[in-house]
């Protein structure tokens, strides 16, 4: 205990460069598995092929994949851009099946009416279909957001800066509560990020208020 | 000399010296299959019952989502060192982290499994004067089998592809080949390595995806 | 890339061309390097008072990184520390690049980096060889008494009942013998396949990836393994009475401290640190690390306690 107390400032260091890696693949996977769960759905062969990718994508191991992916795409490994491309790619594999699912949880009936009422197709994707596949988007969105930053302690393996340095650190000088306030830091960032998602559904989607939105 | 580490990788893959002796392909393979498989099943000792008490009786389901929740965000690189730390080198620890790493997905798995069933449907069994363990095993979870077993292909994926951690704190598995190549800058093991896992979570998902569509009862099969 | 590296004397290949020309082609020959070059880190900021110190994501190494950097900011530079940095192949394109300035090295392991055939020499001979393998723009400053070396280190329980003082003597031990060590130590050339061309030992590697810490001692203490590569600078070993075994034929390379540096660390700066390096002497890395590991003290801390004791600040 003595150890954290010392070392707050070390750890608040480290939450703050683990949530900026955190949070741009998140707000990618969600920005970009809209028009690709559009897509797959569109075509049945295109929906099986995004599932298989998907599994194929998630069965990467994060560690080579971090290694790796600088001599592809031509970034540094220890550069958090680096970090944050691979967990978009990681978060595409979760988002855009649980996009697929969300918007095929629309019912044709509701979309024809829509355009029966003269609603444009970019109107009626906006105003119609996109928030009635919101909550299970906000709940795709939940695991995405709970599985990043999760797996940003990987990085610590290579130096890049994040919770996951605790992990490293703590093992090599055998400091347990160095650990366990890295693990302690990581859970409490992903419930709280969790949390906010939450709410951020219920502002935009007060419908949503009395059912609540609990799916996994 | 050679250009991509990935050629590079595929002629290690065909390399016969990787093929026998202590260090081969196949008796790595064997090894981190043996992980994935004590790790999902002692989960599901664990997380299957009570998915099911869950799913059944609607009783500490947020509990239980909150649980299963909080559960997804624990980073497992930080639990096999903190497990290690704890009780040394060896299987305990990396054992340990990939149970809690299968939980969530099974706990999800058996509780959606019997919640699937149609209320109509149980409540149609209660009134035939079905028990309740009756209700559970003849109704709810034949109708749920897709579901639970689909719970199994989740935290399996997960496992498979983590238990290359074992080899962090002194076990087997294929996760030798990836930190040894990483400690000696010797990406084309490393990329084999991690290929292979790959490939075996390939092959775990397909079978547990066949093992789903084979699970769904007869008469529900058309969906 | 070949692994299993064949024995070679360095003294034979020492000064001749060849030996710069095949790290160079080796260096070309990593995929990884240009792209990180131009990747990772922040800028390290272009006035010549400002340095960026950066160090392994190792405490000991760390340590020694902040007893250069408060140095150089008693000398008045302005010092960005990016510590805790993974890997040679993540650090060292940056020191090219210039993105960082300084950082404490080990003088086998970075020829070994430089050159994977590199075998065992004197820290002097190995020095003077960097001097020609290293690429243009960076350079090693003297070295120190220091050394954080790899070793086959046993509990003083086994090596009473075998009469074992050096590694030599594990050829007459009867029994199969385990080393607990880094996985990468099973193709480094002081690794099994060293053991047995220098010494006739059998071992083999149990994978413990925490660089000779706490597990690696831990399996040692619990009879896991016989035998654990644990660095030399490490508390633990005189902490646990442990025996490291002699290497009276220099398998094992030197590891002595070394800054290496970019071009930007000028004389002051290479004065400064030079000052710190030619007092650490092999105890005094033992008690930094002891400090941090067992006293759980912040580098912060360590360095400018051990620098005011040597009058360094």
């Amino acid at each position: 205990m003595t150890w954290v107390l010392e070392n707050l400032d070390v750890i608040g260091g480290y939450t703050g460069a683990h949530l900026l890696q955190a949070l741009p693949p998140i707000l990618v996977a969600f920005l970009l598995s809209l028009p690709l769960a559009k897509l797959a759905n569109s075509r049945g062969w295109l929906r099986t092929s995004v599932t298989t990718t998907s599994s194929l994508m998630y069965a990467i191991p994060s560690l080579p994949l971090f290694v790796l992916l600088p001599g592809l795409i031509g970034t540094g490994v220890r550069s958090p851009l680096n970090i944050s491309i691979a967990l978009s790619l990681y978060g595409l594999a979760l988002m855009v099946p649980a996009a697929a699912d969300a918007f095929r949880s629309v019912s044709r009936d509701v979309l024809g009416s829509a355009t029966a009422q003269g609603y444009a197709p970019g109107a009626r994707f906006f105003e119609v279909e996109l928030p009635l596949a919101g909550p299970v988007l906000l709940a795709g969105v939940r695991v995405v957001a709970v599985s990043t930053i999760s797996l940003v302690t990987v990085g610590g393996v290579l130096g890049v800066p994040s919770l996951g340095m605790l992990f490293v650190d703590g093992v090599r000088r055998g400091i347990a509560a160095e650990i366990a306030a890295g693990i302690v830091a990581t859970v409490v960032l992903a419930l709280l990020i969790d949390a906010l998602l939450v709410l951020l559904g219920r502002a935009v989607m007060p419908w949503t208020r009395r059912q609540g939105v609990s799916r996994p | 000399m050679t250009g991509s580490p990935f050629l590079e990788s595929l002629s290690w893959l065909v390399d016969p010296v990787h093929w026998s002796g202590p260090d081969s392909i196949p008796l790595r393979t064997l090894e981190h299959l043996g992980y994935t498989a004590l790790g999902v099943l002692v989960a599901a000792l664990l997380a299957v019952p009570v998915g099911l008490y869950v799913g059944h009786t609607g009783r500490m389901k947020s509990l239980a989502v909150a649980a299963a929740g909080a559960a997804r965000a624990l980073p497992t690189l930080g639990l096999v060192t903190l497990f290690a730390l704890l009780v040394g080198i060896g299987l305990t620890a990396p054992l340990l982290s990939f149970v809690i790493l299968a939980i969530p997905s099974l706990l999800a798995g058996a509780y959606s499994a019997v919640e699937s069933a149609d209320p109509a449907t149980v409540d149609a069994a209660r009134a035939q004067g079905m028990t309740e363990w009756q209700i559970l095993t003849r109704v709810e979870l034949p109708l749920g089998m897709p579901l639970l077993v689909g719970g199994f292909r989740g935290a399996t994926v997960q496992v498979v592809a983590t238990a290359m951690l074992a080899a962090y704190v002194g076990s087997g598995g294929l996760g030798r080949y990836i930190f040894q190549g990483l400690g000696s800058q010797n990406y084309p093991q490393m990329i084999a390595g991690s290929l292979l896992v790959i490939a075996l979570a390939l092959l775990l998902d397909l079978a547990l995806l066949l093992a789903q569509r084979l699970t769904a009862p007869p008469g529900a099969r058309a969906s | 890339m070949t692994i299993h590296s064949t024995r070679r004397h360095l003294l034979g290949a020492l000064g001749a061309g060849s030996l710069a020309l095949g790290a160079a082609a080796c260096g070309s020959s990593d995929p990884f390097s240009e792209e990180e070059a131009e990747g990772g880190g922040s800028d390290g900021g272009s006035g010549s008072g400002a340095l960026t110190i950066g160090s392994q994501a190792y405490y000991s190494n760390e340590i020694i990184a902040e007893l250069c950097a408060q140095v150089l900011e008693a000398e008045g530079f302005t010092v960005d520390r990016q510590y805790q940095i993974g890997q040679r192949e993540v650090y060292l394109p940056e020191l090219e690049a210039g993105s960082l300035d300084l950082l404490p090295e080990y003088l086998g392991n970075l020829l070994q980096h430089y050159d994977s055939e590199a075998a065992s020499a004197s820290p002097e001979e190995i020095h003077g060889a960097l001097g020609e393998v290293l690429p243009a723009g960076l350079r090693v400053l003297a070295f120190a008494e220091a050394s954080d070396q790899d070793s086959y280190t046993t509990t003083s329980e086994f090596a009473s009942t075998h009469s074992l003082t050096a590694i030599g003597d594990l050829a007459g031990v009867d029994e199969d013998l385990r080393i607990a060590a880094n996985s990468e130590f099973d193709v480094r050339p002081y690794g099994p396949e060293g053991a047995k061309e220098v010494y006739d030992v059998d071992v083999t590697v149990v994978p413990v990836e925490d660089s000779g810490g706490p597990l690696t001692v831990q399996s040692l203490l619990d009879g896991d393994v016989q035998l654990a590569d644990i660095y030399t600078a490490d508390p633990a070993i005189a902490e646990n009475d442990l025996v490291v075994l002699a290497d009276p034929e220099s398998m094992i390379l030197p590891q002595n401290v070394v800054p290496v540096v970019s071009e930007k660390v000028d004389e002051t700066a290479a004065t400064a640190i030079e000052g710190v390096i030619a007092q650490l002497s092999a105890d005094d890395l033992v008690e930094l690390n002891r400090q941090s590991v067992v006293d759980q003290a912040s580098s912060a801390d360590i360095a400018s306690g051990w620098l005011t004791e040597k009058g360094l600040l």
